[in-house]
């Protein structure tokens, strides 16, 4: 793929955005901001793929109540992210090994990815922001 | 002594340097994204139960269950709610808080 594709109608530049989740869910607030942002750009029609490594791997996993911590549970928003046209999810296989997790552990479908496959990913974004 | 720490073992140190510190007898206390640790599978497990030997390891249920992880805490660790945290900061004379 190019770096950049022209949309038909000339609206606007198109670019391959990688966000980048590192970080556990509501121990900080990256997790749900980067969620946020994530929902944003969608709305621009750009080219988002979402990853998730180390702790990030976390934020997918199903069986969250947060009702105990009285914050938001945001785990099922990354199952309506289909809907905003977002199906690129990709996950750190290291990551979720050294946690002692499975594909199964998870509340959406991922592309499970080594970590040169993900390097690979990485290095043919036009933006990379990280959470 | 009360040992709380509040942060991933994944992501910091603070655990370590929490579990080299504690000594023989005192209670170490999990919570927020330091619950990870009690739980089954991950790369802190074998430390902590290795630690569970000399020390009391209590992890915080809610904090457990806003992660995915109720089901998966390790054998050896205490699951306290809120009140139970109140009673362990109440029973020791003091605490430390790897922040």
């Amino acid at each position: 793929m190019s770096d950049m594709d022209e949309m038909e109608d000339g609206s606007g530049i198109v670019k391959k955005f990688m966000f980048l989740n590192r970080k556990a869910p509501h121990g900080t607030v990256y997790a749900l901001e980067g969620l946020e942002v994530v929902l944003i750009t969608a709305a621009f029609d750009q080219d988002v793929s979402m990853v998730f490594t180390d702790d990030g791997v976390y934020q997918l996993l199903k069986g969250i109540d947060t009702k105990g911590i009285e914050v938001k549970d945001f785990s099922k928003t990354y199952r309506a992210l289909d809907g905003y046209d977002i199906e690129k999810l990709y996950v750190d296989q290291s990551s979720i090994d050294a946690r002692g997790l499975t594909e199964d552990d998870l509340i959406v479908d991922v592309t499970v990815l080594s970590v040169s496959e993900m390097a690979n990913l990485m290095a043919e974004q036009d933006v990379v922001i990280s959470f | 002594m009360l040992h709380i720490v509040n942060k991933s073992a994944t992501d910091r140190g603070s655990l370590e340097s929490c579990l080299a510190m504690a000594t023989k007898g005192s209670a170490v206390l999990l919570i927020e994204d330091a619950v990870y640790a009690a739980t089954t599978g991950g790369a802190a497990a074998a430390k902590i139960q290795a630690a569970a030997a000399d020390l009391k390891i209590y992890a915080l249920g809610p904090d457990l269950a806003a992660r995915g992880m109720a089901a998966r805490v390790l054998d050896g660790v205490n699951v306290v709610d809120y009140a139970g945290f109140v009673d362990l900061v109440a029973e020791h004379k003091s605490c430390q808080s790897w922040l």
